[in-house]
């Protein structure tokens, strides 16, 4: 007898055969992106509605998580702030890499003095720690979300571009360029097809690992008093309204700091994760 | 067709290349022999416009290589293509090797070789007659360069080297990161196809056997310089250079001992 067995194929793509520091990671980013994206809709509370005679107020059915010093749902400002939160992430680390990639390709590609200067440049902007400079051009341009993304997108963009200039610069000089070049290929057809694809593993990796930082640095901002300003939920900011009640209330402190904790967790394992499996010699 | 005008390259004040001349006729094929560092590699480079000579001239049908701009370059090296020497690192192993192949005929709409007259609007059909003519199944269309062996990627970068049905094939040590089994038949190949298309080779290697069985001439380097040049049925003769007499031995002793080791194994 011969049964042919139906092919089980229940489990998505992307999740077979990975790791399981993949899978852990895609795990939780698959919760955070629904609640980012649904969470708004059926939060139990207004999360700008202040109730002064609720303030402080321990978990309860109406308050799943209580309520903070200004009687407004702490449950439901955490779920609206992902919004802000990881939205401003997402769109931090696209553009850096919107930056970042062409500028390195093209710098990597030509080399010569335009490389030279490029880099002395970088090299004078990363001599400074990242967060402080951040912080001062924040400052600068005033308290705001907007400007909080123009600062961190204009300390963040050089890594990109360090990354794929040091990728094309190993790779420019192969006998598969030369090839290329005497098959008549422009430089523009050589970057395209054939540097392109060897910087998209390791740019993914570094985007990855980086939109941790990147959240981070949001939050520590938005808790300077550079970002999101009151009333808007962001984590970072909730962090900041709730130092003073330190002492007598920390779980204004400990809800925020722990979903910051778990969102830079997730992106860190999917990130880790991909490096393990990008990083091997031949694919 | 092809002249090389006394060109003089040096590398770090070190010099590459003193003082070089040689001529290419259509479908003639040169060898070039030296030991590694005797400036071989660099010659190639030269001729396909890779790279500058410090002094000399390079004419390829009539044309000045290395004063020609970006259009005139693009359709002079039509005519001259190059297979290397690594044949794991002359393919991108990010592309599926078929990709590699047409690569070429994309950037030159315009050129359609002899042999891809009926497929010529369609790359796949191109790659898969290209396979053919250097003896490669069509399942190997869609690999990757990790996973095909050394003399397939080798024959793959000879499929490159001939779509466009150039004049001059610059072969640089095609064989020489191969098995010995597998050298045999890519030489086999690259004559079949000289006879085919009617192409010139140079042929730049440091395996005179090679050399021997693909070129009619021979130029010897030895650092930089060229010592000794002859036609190769008179590479036996007594008035060789004695550095040319030194490479034949060697060669001849190397065989010996491959040939001692057989009967040892059997």
């Amino acid at each position: 007898m011969n049964i042919q067995m139906p092919r089980i194929n229940r489990v998505p793509f992307f999740f077979k055969n990975q790791n399981l520091l993949i899978q852990c990671g895609i795990i939780f980013f698959i919760i955070i992106t629904l609640t980012t994206l649904i969470g708004p809709f059926i939060v139990p509370n207004d999360p700008l509605t202040a109730n002064m005679s609720e303030r402080l107020a321990p978990p309860s059915s109406a308050y799943p998580l209580g309520t903070d010093h200004m009687g407004r749902c702490i449950f439901s400002r955490l779920i609206v702030g992902a919004q802000s939160t990881l939205g401003i992430t997402a769109l931090v680390v696209a553009t850096v890499a919107l930056i970042g990639i062409p500028i390195g390709l093209v710098i990597g590609y030509i080399g010569g003095r335009l490389d030279t200067v490029f880099m002395r440049v970088a090299d004078g902007i990363l001599a400074l720690p990242e967060f402080i400079l951040a912080i001062a051009i924040a400052g600068f341009l005033g308290p705001s979300l907007t400007n909080l993304m123009i600062s961190i997108v204009f300390v963040k963009w050089i890594a990109y571009t360090r990354v794929v200039r040091s990728i094309v610069i190993t790779e420019r000089n192969k006998d598969y360029v030369q090839a290329a070049k005497v098959g008549g290929s422009s430089n523009w057809k050589i970057i395209r097809r054939h540097m392109f694809p060897q910087i998209v593993s390791p740019v993914l990796v570094l985007a990855t690992l980086d939109i941790g930082k990147v959240i981070l640095t949001i939050s520590s901002l938005s808790y300077l008093g550079l970002g999101a300003q009151p009333p808007a939920p962001e984590w970072g900011a909730m962090l900041n309204d709730g130092r003073p009640y330190f002492q007598s209330a920390p779980e204004l402190m400990i809800y925020p700091g722990l979903a910051i904790f778990f969102v830079v967790l997730a992106f860190n394992l999917m990130g880790e994760g991909l490096r393990d499996k990008w990083d091997v010699k031949s694919r | 067709m092809l002249h090389v005008n006394s060109i003089s390259k040096t590398y770090h004040s070190k010099p590459a290349l003193n003082d070089i001349s040689l001529t290419v006729q259509h479908g003639e094929s040169i060898g070039i022999i030296g030991e590694s560092g005797s400036g071989k590699s660099t010659l190639g480079k030269i001729i396909l416009g890779l790279d500058k000579p410090d002094q000399g001239e390079v004419h390829f049908r009539g044309n000045n290589l290395h004063t020609l701009n970006g259009k005139a370059l693009k359709k002079l090296r039509r005519q001259l293509q190059i297979v290397f020497q690594d044949s794991a690192g002359s393919l991108n192993p990010k592309l599926p090797v078929w990709k590699s192949v047409v690569e070429p005929l994309e950037n030159y709409p315009d050129v359609i070789p002899s042999f891809l007259k009926e497929v010529r609007h369609n790359r796949k059909k191109m790659a898969e007659v290209l396979f053919q003519k250097v003896g490669l199944s069509p399942e190997l269309l869609e690999r990757y360069p990790h996973q095909l062996s050394g003399g397939q990627k080798q024959r793959i970068a000879v499929a490159r080297g001939i779509t466009l049905e150039p004049d001059l094939l610059v072969c640089d040590e095609p064989t020489s990161s191969l098995d010995v089994s597998v050298q045999a038949q890519v030489l086999n190949l690259l004559k079949k196809l000289q006879k085919d298309l009617n192409l010139s080779f140079l042929f730049i290697s440091h395996d005179i056997a090679a050399v021997q069985f693909m070129c009619e001439r021979i130029v010897v380097l030895k650092e930089g310089l060229a010592v000794d040049s002859f036609l190769t049925e008179d590479l036996f003769s007594q008035s060789r250079h004695p550095y040319t007499k030194l490479l034949v031995e060697m060669s001849m002793e190397q065989e010996n001992k491959i040939e001692e080791n057989q009967h040892f194994y059997t």
